[in-house]
């Protein structure tokens, strides 16, 4: 019996520890921006092209940024779920629409100057939310990714929680779930709203 | 059936050669403009990009993930490439420019992450692992060199080897 106990002790732990390797995500990197304040920009609105939008006009508020873009399909699965979080809270849903031409790969950029490259973007953006519903309190435009870069974004959608102080407290990538909203988000939300 | 097979294979071989020098004629013609223009040089300064690479390949691509950044076609390494360009004509150092992707993207996208408290398993493990390989295998033979030791033979089974040697002798010695 001896014998055989050590390699089968082995052997269950090493199942064991695979068995729980594949419940993790390996997308899910954690953000080294948690707990550190929002990265600063100044970028476009979508909705008018005279005004623009930087973190700091949200200080004093819990606020939600939902990064997304139009070509991205995942987005079009959480984007119910954003719509009904903006119909029942009060919280700010502020979204940051990740190059919007840039990322798709159906457009060619070689084509596409800069003028025609935001005016078109304004177009897709615009069009995409007035099919399926704005959730957002305002949307800036990020046409080529480098507030994304910043804030460390690497696949769309991603949410940030962000308090009152500015601080971000909470990263999520992938689509929000009603499981996420209610399970993570919503709790923290009222956490930091206190 | 298949001797002819084998034959015309063999007339294919042969030809082969001949069939590759038939276009040469057209490939001596100059490339068209449009065509040579095509393959324009990647970069402009050779000493920045090949820093670029050198660094990118210590780098993690966060889309695919089993990608250096140097390596990786995605969206966002091109992106990311184009920062660490950004930064290396701005006079960055090599740790200053891995201390800007990590500040956003966390240790994940260094393959040679930093030894700390979450890491310390990461880069002891092997060595602990071949320590306890080498404990295991120390005990092992020391376990089994005492019991070879400590059985010798009793005086009746060495009287009996003795006969069996002697019987065994006597054996090849009849024919």
């Amino acid at each position: 019996m001896n014998r055989f106990a050590w390699p089968l002790v082995g052997f269950v732990v090493l199942v064991v520890l695979l068995g729980v390797g594949l419940t993790l995500n390996p997308r899910d990197v954690p953000s080294p921006l948690v707990g550190k304040p929002a990265p600063a920009f100044t970028l476009k609105q979508l909705g008018d092209a005279g005004k623009t939008f930087s973190p700091e006009e949200m200080r004093g508020k819990v606020w939600l940024l939902n990064v997304w873009a139009s070509w991205c399909v995942t987005c079009r699965q959480e984007h119910p779920v954003l719509v009904d979080f903006a119909r029942t809270q009060s919280v700010p849903l502020v979204g940051l629409n990740y190059k919007e031409l840039r990322g798709d790969a159906a457009v060619d950029m070689s084509r596409v100057d800069a003028a025609t490259e935001e005016s078109e973007a304004r177009e897709r953006a615009t069009r995409w939310l007035a099919q399926r519903g704005d959730p957002y309190a305002l949307t800036a435009l990020d046409l080529d990714g480098r507030v994304g870069i910043d804030y460390g974004v690497y696949g769309v959608p991603e949410t940030y929680v962000i308090d009152k102080a500015g601080i971000i407290r909470m990263k999520h990538t992938g689509p929000i779930t009603p499981d996420v909203l209610s399970g993570k988000i919503l709790p923290l939300v009222a956490e930091l709203s206190k | 059936m298949k001797p002819r097979l084998a034959s015309l294979l063999r007339a294919f071989v042969f030809a082969l050669p001949l069939l590759m020098l038939a276009p040469l004629p057209s490939t001596l013609q100059p490339i068209p403009a449009a065509l040579a223009g095509e393959a324009a040089p990647l970069a402009e300064d050779e000493a920045v990009e090949k820093r670029l690479i050198a660094i990118s390949e210590e780098l993690r691509c966060l889309v695919c993930q089993n990608e250096s950044l140097a390596g990786s076609q995605a969206e966002l390494a091109n992106d990311l490439r184009r920062e660490v360009r950004t930064l290396i004509k701005a006079g960055k150092s090599d740790a200053e420019i891995k201390e800007f992707l990590v500040s956003r993207y966390g240790d994940f996208v260094l393959y040679r992450p930093p030894v700390k408290s979450t890491t310390l398993l990461l880069w002891a493990g092997p060595g602990l692992l071949l320590l306890i390989g080498l404990f295991a295998l120390f005990r092992y033979l020391r376990r089994r060199n005492a019991a070879i030791a400590t059985t010798p033979l009793s005086a009746d089974e060495a009287r009996r080897a003795e006969a069996l040697l002697n019987s065994g002798t006597a054996e090849r010695k009849q024919p």
